[in-house]
Order: structure tokens, then C-alpha cells, then sequence
């Protein structure tokens, strides 16, 4: 061995592994590891690979149902979407990276998530981002959202996927601690899905994509620490990204797909060589050699412990057949790509490693993959618990309409154009809702249907009431498809947590996947996989419980899809479902008030899941114009929205008959209601259906004029020109970013 | 008549270009691949959107040495009708079969937006089946579309008649703020001074389809196919 270095308590600290974890290593592979070994093993035990601390808590996720083709644990979850198509999607974060170098770290998020679609057999067909940054009167959260936006928009748009939309929240938790969450999905043919398998002994092991450079080591084990104040040091972990070496490397890997090339393939992202040599052959049950010698490098006298580790971008591995290797090369030739033979599929279940014709690495690829130590760690809820805010303590607006503008400026309501015209939004000529739309709508060209997505998570409620909130989460994506006419078919999570050694991490944790898990099941939809990110802790602040859902839906008829905008005058403007006396954990609270307290909104899933079938079974029928979700900013946020969402800023009147206060009618975050607008002749049937699935539906008012009015039992509350608000909500982040 | 679209390492909008001359027009199309010398007998090569190369030197820098070029090149010389889309239009400025040159948008930022365009010239093979006047509302999504050139060749460009669309408002007047990217003079489209060969920013291929917000882009293409048709 050439790495003669002694391995002693320290060592295995920087690892990131315990004592006793190391004393497992030395049980199962029957002697101590070199350092090269160790660095394996700690990357593919670490936290991020190998979900040791949330393994026992995923597991009340429901996973299967009838179109399920690939549930959690391979690249991304797929979904029979019929006509010989499958969806494949999966969210993922990148979260310490990106804080730590915001364009890269943010550019290779998405580079990871794109090559985890394509690596199955997919073309990626749209991405979006769930965002998450710290209030931006400070510098430092500017040039942090900054960085990430363009990041995002200088991957993408050059490998030529839509960033259809997404979300993005902000509060004073990230500050120190942005959250970027990639969401991609893909199409493919049913009969062409490739998976990370390294089957049929003495087949070729592939090396294709970017040659190996020392960026990104130790990626993986970073972002399953916490960042103390070290984080400066931390930067030579992230890695650099290519969108151009990536989009011939998707092109490449289609072609040889398609031409039946593969026997299997992984992508190299987190943990790179290491975890797609020992995860293929783990899942085949074989094992695989490899020659380091042969790995193209761009960099001189790499270490074994280096080229194992690297997370260099924009690389795969592929298993061949040995008469197909030749053609497998031509195809990455033309597309001017590396394809090197580096070793081979072996009996025995072992990764055996060459370098300078000696062996560096022995190990079974079990005990990498399968056999790190899950941990139930322990839980307990916050002492003191979250502080109840009773609404008769919050005295009400003196000025409405003052109020309501105010709210509009909070930049996680306000007009999000400044992102979003940064991303190419259209390319692939499928986006048939611009972003700012309930859910992104993407046709599938010679078909009537169509698919839509969402993203969501609002971390206040969660951080409120983690499990009241993992429900929302669930809820609210499954409303957003509901309002473009959308069934949800499959679920993707991101969960966003801090320091899971922390009991009160660890029940957050616990109490989110569990209301999560309740809903996905009330919904009846599978969760195909996702990732767990946690220790998104900085200086000993953790932010609050984030578990961001990506959920995709089908449209049937893409000529029946609803948008969130007023269409015309004198449309009558009706409610579905109830107002109630909520105003915890609302943005009025938080932007206004500037109070994070509360009760979260309580939801009743079943009523819930009603409300979304008055809404798709009107969308069915032809029987709406519009609808539009009632979330953040609650009621009258969500009425003006859709003023500002027509063609031409139309404005509406509301005439609201309650007991409830004014405030608590307008800006309360009550779950489970949808604004929509029909004509007069369509009020009966819309009525008629509300009644049959027994969901409360309230005429409101109606659409036209030029303002925005308000009066609740006969009193006038406000009046706006829409365009005064419009200004307000549009300008909000532009403003902060203006140059002084 | 026939389409060529061009595939050079890392277009993007390929596919996109070729649906909409294939499926939507339904007229003859193939792609050309970049380390070709063949045409395969195309009347009109449209260079289509994207980040050749990555663009990480110059927009269209390295594309024009592309073997395939040599063969536009001559066929734009001789009269061959040749279309360039963003991308496309930033090859055919390196290639010099258009003058000028882009710079970085005026706010710094990659834009992707609807953007209104008006018709300045209608005598031409791209916009004929349209008006003087007419304003189309197309989408462009770019970070270097800020057109430039000196002041002696935009002299030259206004008297020949060569910038054939201009970035307007809605109404089609000629504002600061549809000026999205800074372009000298709204440029949006120009023509060589043969008339045969335009590089437009905004992308018809994505305002050619009722339900992706706009049909206005099919008169460019439109135009290609009715002038192709009668000569």
C-alpha cells in the first residue's frame, strides 16, 4: 500500500466518523483500512449518502402505487404516465455549497439534478428551484441571491432545460444558511430506462464526461457537518460547473441509449468514482476493478484518496458489453467526450482498486453501500414550546390599504420577474404557463395531455407546527395543480433540517415526514424518492424545519387548463371553501407585524382533498376562467394577484359578508380554499358541484374596473388602483438590487 | 422547399427550430451537423439558438470556425437564404456575413421575457408576409443582445434598410424601457445589404404556436417559405 499513514482518533474525526463506526469498518472488512478506504467509507456513510439519521423515519413514507415503476433509492423515482411514456423526477439539495460559493454552488446543484434525470434514460424537459434566503436589506443575503439566481441561469440556460418556476421564501433563518433545492423532470420511453447497475461479469467499466480534477472533495462529508467559523476554508469543496460539457455529455448518453449501448450507468455526483463504482456493483450484486492509472485526470500526481473522492462535474460511469465498447467510444468521440476503458465487472462483491500496478483498495461494496448504521436518534419537542398568539392580542390595522401594500413588499409575496426573466424559461418550446402561475404546465408535443409541477413548502408553519405544517406542504402543492386542472401522480421531497444530534431537530424531523407521510397517503400519491439535507446549522443557529415538495400532475387536456388571472369583466368571483378565525403564522404576522408566532392554519385533508375535486371536476367541464390557490398573504393577497395576473391589471370588487375580523378575513392563511371565476350562466352547475362533494362556495364579487375594492358586511375596508399595487408587489425586489 | 438546421456543440434551440419548420409548417427539414461539409441541398439554413461551444469565449466565437461554415458561408454568398436565430445571430456576426457586434445586455443580466418588435422593412425574404409597421410580440432569452456597431456603419445599415426589426412598446413606438437590452437603434433584426441573410434576437420558433402565448413569430417563417416557393 502506498499510503502508509497511521490512522488515530483525529483522523477518523476529520472523517466525520465516530469511534464506533470505525470499529464497525474494522469488523467488516476484517483489518484496518488504508486511508483511501477510509475516505470511502466516510464519504459513503456520511449523513448525505447514506441517511443514517433518517432512514427510520423515511420508512413512513408510502412509496408504491399502481404506476410506481422506481420508488426511492436509484437516481430518481419514475412514474408510469401510460401511452408508453414514464416521468422521471427527483428534487435535490445543495445547499452548503451554495453559501459558501453561491454561482457555483447553485450551477452545479443543477448540474447534479439534470445528470440524475438523464443518467435513467430521460431528456430533462423542466427544472425549478425552491429558494431560500435571509432578509435582503442585508448585503451579504443580496449578493448570496444573487450569486445563486445567475448560477442557476448560467447552468441552465446553457444546457437548454426550461427553469419553469419554483419558489422562493425569505426569512431571517437563512440568513446565514441558503437553501437551494433543484427539481428536475424528464421524459422517457417506457422500454428504455437505464438504471446503476454493474451487471454480467467481466462486462467494461466506463469512465465518460470531464476528466478528475481535486475539486469538490470531501463535498458529500461538508454537507453533512455544520459550518462553524471555518467557512472560508471550506470553499476549495465546492465544485466547478460545465452546462456546456454537460449538454454533450446528455446528448452522448441518449445517443448510446437509444442505440442499446448500456447496461447500466451512474452519474458521478456526490462522492463521485466512489459511489458509482461501489453503488453499481452493490445493486447487482457483483463487484468491480478498476485501474486509477487509466482515469483521465487534468491534474498531475493525484492521490488514490484524491481521485476516489473527487467530485469533479459533469462525469459518468458506464457498464458495456465488451463487443459494444468500441461503438460506445465513436458515439463520445463525435461529441468530442472521453470514454475509457478503466476496469471491469467482477465476481465476489468486492471493489478492488489499481494504482501504480498496485492495490490501493480492497473492500466489499455491501458494507460501503448498505451496511453504515442507521441511528433512531433522540427526540423530544422544544421546552419552552412554541408561543400560542391569540388574535384578540393583535390590534387591528389602522389603515388597510396601507397594510395591504406594505404586505405586498414582502419579497416572499412580491412579484418574483426579477428571477424568473433571468432563467430561459421557454427553450424546448413546451412551457405553455409563463412562472407565477399556481403550477408550470408543459405540453407534451403530439399529445393532448400535459404535465404540470410544483414546488412548495412555507417553513413558518412548519417551524410553528412541524406536522400540521409537513400536511400543508402536501396540501398546498396538491392544491397549486388543482387550480391548472392538474391530478397529482407522484411526489419528489426535499427535507431541509438542522443539526439531527439536536432532540428538537430530530423531532421537528420526525413530526414533518409524519404529517407528510399522513397527507401523501390521504392524496394517494407515492413519494418516488428525494433528498434529506441536514446540519443546515451556521454558528449554532439551525434554520427553520424546511421540507420542500415537488409534486407532479397530469392535465388530461391541455385545452382545459385553467391560469391564475382574471379574464374578463363582470366575471363573478366565488369561493371554495371556508374562511376561518386564523391569522398564526401568516406573512402578515411575520412582514407586517413582524411576528413568527402563532398557531399554523389546522387542515382537514379530506376536506381538503374535496375542495380539489369541485375544482377539477369545474375545470373538467369547462366551467372556470381562472383559479388561484389562497396561500401566503391569505385572501386579498390572493384576489389582487389575480388582477395582476390578467391581461390587463383588472381590477374586482369583493363584497364579503363574515363575522370574522377584517383582518383575520383578509390576511389569515386558512388552508383549504380556491378563488375562481366563472359567468353568471355557469354559477348553478359550480354551486351544484361545491354541494355534491359538500365544500362551502361563496360568491365573493366580481371582476372588472380599474381598482381593487374591498368591503366586508357593507363597510368599505379599502380601495386601490390595481396599478398603484401592482407597482408595489412588481417593484419590491427590483428595489433592493437597484444600483446606488 | 427545404430547411437546414445546423447543430453545432451545444445548440439548444435545435430541436425546437426543427419542430417548428417540420411539425408545425410541415415543409421538409433535417439537422446539418456542424462537422459536415454537406448542406444536403437545404434552401434556407436557419443557425438556430444556444451556447455554441458553451459560449465561454465570445458568443459565437469558436462556432464559426466549425467546418460546416465554409459551406454557409458560400452559400450565403451566392444568395442562399440563411436565418440566425440569437445564437445564430451571434455566428453570423463573427462569420462577417452581418456587420457589428453584440455586447453584454445593458442591465447585466441574461433576459427571457416577451418583447414587442416592430417591421421596418417588409421588402425582405423573412417578414414579407407581414407589414410596415406591424408589431409582433415574440420572446427572446439571451444575455449578450445588446447590438452595436459604429456610427459609420449605422448610417450605412439605416440607408440600405437593413435593420428590419426594431424593439418597440405594445403600441409600437420606439420607448427606452422596450428597449430591453440596449441595442444602438432598438436593433432586434438585421439584413446583410444583399438582403439574404438575417440574424434576429427573439425567437420565432417559440411565438409559432397558439398555446406557448403567440403565433406572431410564424410570419418570419411564413415569409421564408412564400418567397422560397416563388423563386
Amino acid at each position: 500500500m502506498s499510503e502508509k499513514t497511521i490512522i488515530d482518533e483525529q483522523t477518523i474525526k476529520e472523517h466525520n466518523l465516530t469511534l464506533d463506526e470505525y470499529a464497525l469498518i474494522q469488523e467488516l472488512i476484517g483489518r484496518e483500512p488504508n486511508l483511501t478506504e477510509l475516505g470511502i467509507f466516510s464519504l459513503m456513510w456520511s449523513e448525505h449518502c447514506s441517511y443514517k439519521s433518517s432512514k427510520v423515519h423515511l420508512k413512513k413514507l408510502p412509496v408504491t402505487g399502481k404506476n410506481v415503476i422506481q420508488g426511492p433509492g436509484e437516481n430518481a423515482g419514475i412514474i408510469d404516465i401510460g401511452e408508453g411514456l414514464v416521468a422521471v423526477f427527483k428534487i435535490e439539495s445543495h445547499n452548503h455549497p451554495s453559501f459558501i460559493e453561491p454561482y457555483q454552488g447553485a450551477a452545479t446543484g443543477v448540474g447534479g439534478i439534470l445528470r440524475d434525470i438523464f443518467t435513467m434514460g430521460a431528456r430533462p424537459i423542466a427544472a425549478m428551484n425552491s429558494l431560500r434566503f435571509g432578509p435582503l436589506d442585508i448585503p451579504k443575503n443580496r449578493s448570496i441571491m444573487d450569486g445563486v439566481v445567475s448560477g442557476i441561469a448560467g447552468y441552465g440556460n446553457s444546457f437548454g432545460v426550461p427553469m419553469v418556476g419554483g419558489d422562493v421564501y425569505f426569512n431571517d433563518c437563512y440568513s446565514l444558511n441558503p437553501l437551494v433545492n433543484a427539481f428536475c423532470l424528464g421524459l422517457a420511453e417506457k422500454d428504455k430506462i437505464f438504471y446503476a447497475r454493474a451487471e454480467g461479469f467481466d462486462n467494461a467499466v466506463l469512465y465518460v464526461g470531464s476528466k478528475t480534477g481535486r475539486d469538490g472533495i470531501h463535498g458529500a462529508t461538508m454537507a453533512s457537518a455544520e459550518f462553524g467559523e471555518d467557512l472560508e476554508e471550506k470553499r476549495p469543496n465546492v465544485q466547478v460547473g460545465d452546462p456546456f460539457k454537460e449538454k454533450l455529455l446528455l446528448e452522448a448518453c441518449l445517443e448510446v441509449m437509444d442505440q442499446g449501448l448500456v447496461v447500466g450507468i451512474q452519474d458521478m455526483g456526490a462522492a463521485g468514482l466512489t459511489c458509482s463504482t461501489t453503488e453499481m456493483a452493490a445493486n447487482a450484486g457483483t463487484g468491480i476493478e478498476i485501474d486509477l492509472d487509466l482515469v483521465p485526470q487534468r491534474e498531475e500526481g493525484m492521490t488514490p484518496y484524491e481521485i476516489m473522492l473527487s467530485e469533479s462535474q459533469e462525469r459518468m460511469l458506464i457498464v458495456a458489453e465488451e463487443d459494444k465498447v468500441e461503438r460506445v467510444q465513436e458515439v463520445f468521440a463525435k461529441w468530442d467526450l472521453d470514454a475509457v476503458r478503466i476496469g471491469r465487472v467482477t465476481e465476489g462483491g468486492r471493489l478492488h482498486v489499481k494504482w501504480h500496478g498496485e492495490t490501493v483498495v480492497e473492500i466489499p461494496v455491501d458494507s460501503v453501500v448498505n451496511l453504515c448504521p442507521a441511528y433512531n436518534r433522540e427526540y423530544s419537542p422544544p421546552s419552552p414550546p412554541q408561543p400560542i398568539i391569540e388574535n384578540t392580542t393583535i390590534s387591528t390595522p389602522q389603515n388597510y390599504k396601507e397594510v395591504f401594500l406594505k404586505l405586498l413588499t414582502s419579497p416572499t409575496i412580491a412579484n418574483k420577474e426579477w428571477v424568473f426573466r433571468q432563467y430561459d424559461h421557454m427553450v424546448q418550446t413546451n412551457t405553455a404557463f409563463l412562472p407565477g402561475a399556481d403550477a408550470s404546465l408543459l405540453r407534451i408535443k403530439d399529445q393532448k395531455r400535459a404535465l404540470a409541477i410544483t414546488l412548495d413548502g412555507n417553513s413558518l408553519y412548519t417551524y410553528l407546527e412541524p406536522r400540521s405544517g409537513g400536511k400543508i406542504a402536501v396540501a398546498e402543492a396538491c392544491r397549486n395543480l388543482a387550480c391548472v386542472g392538474a391530478t397529482p401522480i407522484g411526489v419528489t421531497n426535499c427535507l431541509n433540517f438542522g443539526n439531527p444530534e439536536k432532540p428538537e431537530i430530530m423531532w421537528q424531523f420526525k413530526e414533518v415526514v409524519e404529517g407528510v407521510a399522513e397527507a401523501c397517503q390521504t392524496f394517494d400519491i407515492p413519494v418516488t424518492g428525494g433528498n434529506v439535507s441536514f446540519y443546515n446549522d451556521t454558528k449554532g443557529v439551525s434554520i427553520h424545519p424546511t421540507p420542500v415538495l415537488g409534486i407532479v400532475g397530469m392535465v388530461d387536456d391541455i385545452d382545459k387548463a385553467v391560469s391564475p388571472g382574471f379574464k374578463e369583466e363582470g366575471h363573478i368571483i366565488l369561493l371554495l371553501g371556508e374562511n376561518k378565525d386564523e391569522l398564526g403564522a401568516s406573512e402578515y404576522l411575520r412582514w407586517v407585524l413582524r411576528e413568527e408566532k402563532g398557531r399554523t392554519p389546522q387542515i382537514d385533508l379530506d376536506y381538503e382533498k374535496r375542495v380539489h375535486q369541485v375544482c377539477l371536476d369545474a375545470i373538467d367541464q369547462e366551467l372556470l376562467f381562472s383559479a388561484h390557490d389562497i396561500s401566503e398573504g391569505g385572501l386579498a393577497v390572493c384576489a389582487v394577484e389575480c388582477a395582476f395576473l390578467s391581461p390587463t391589471n383588472m381590477g374586482c370588487s369583493l363584497d364579503l359578508r363574515s363575522d370574522l375580523r377584517p383582518d383575520v378575513l383578509l390576511f389569515g392563511e386558512t388552508q383549504s380554499r380556491i378563488l375562481v371565476t366563472i359567468s353568471d350562466k355557469n354559477l348553478e352547475a359550480v354551486l351544484a358541484l361545491a354541494e355534491k362533494h359538500k365544500v362551502t362556495a361563496a360568491v365573493l364579487g366580481t371582476t372588472g374596473g380599474d381598482t381593487f375594492k374591498i368591503s366586508v358586511n357593507d363597510l368599505s375596508i379599502f380601495e386601490v388602483p390595481v396599478l398603484e399595487a401592482y407597482n408595489a408587489w412588481k417593484q419590491a425586489i427590483p428595489e433592493y438590487f437597484k444600483v446606488r | 422547399m427545404k430547411f437546414g438546421v445546423v447543430v453545432f456543440p451545444g445548440s439548444n434551440c435545435d430541436n425546437d427550430t426543427l419542430h417548428a419548420v417540420r411539425d408545425v409548417f410541415e415543409q421538409e427539414a433535417e439537422f446539418l451537423w456542424h462537422k459536415d461539409h454537406d448542406l444536403k441541398g437545404s434552401d434556407c439554413i436557419i443557425l438556430p439558438g444556444g451556447f455554441s461551444y458553451g459560449d465561454y469565449l465570445r458568443s459565437g466565437a469558436i462556432a464559426r470556425f466549425s467546418p460546416l461554415m465554409q459551406e454557409v458561408k458560400e452559400f450565403a454568398l451566392k444568395g442562399g437564404i440563411v436565418l440566425g436565430i440569437c445564437n445564430g445571430f451571434q455566428v453570423l456576426l463573427e462569420l462577417g456575413l452581418l456587420p457589428g457586434a453584440m455586447m453584454r445586455n445593458k442591465n447585466l443580466k441574461f433576459l427571457c421575457q416577451h418583447v414587442y418588435l416592430r417591421i421596418e422593412n417588409k421588402d425582405t425574404p423573412f417578414t414579407q408576409a407581414g407589414h410596415e409597421g406591424q408589431v409582433l410580440r415574440i420572446p427572446i432569452a439571451h444575455f449578450d443582445g445588446n447590438y452595436y456597431t459604429d456610427r459609420k456603419g449605422l448610417k450605412e445599415l439605416e440607408r440600405n434598410q437593413q435593420i428590419v426589426l426594431r424593439y418597440t412598446n405594445e403600441e409600437g413606438y420606439l420607448t427606452e424601457e422596450a428597449n430591453v437590452n440596449g441595442s444602438l437603434d432598438h436593433c432586434a433584426g438585421l439584413m446583410n445589404k444583399a438582403g439574404n441573410v438575417l440574424g434576429m434576437m427573439p425567437h420565432p420558433e417559440r411565438a409559432s404556436e397558439a398555446i406557448l402565448g403567440s403565433r406572431d413569430g410564424r410570419l418570419i417563417f411564413q415569409s421564408i417559405i412564400n418567397y422560397i416557393h416563388h423563386t
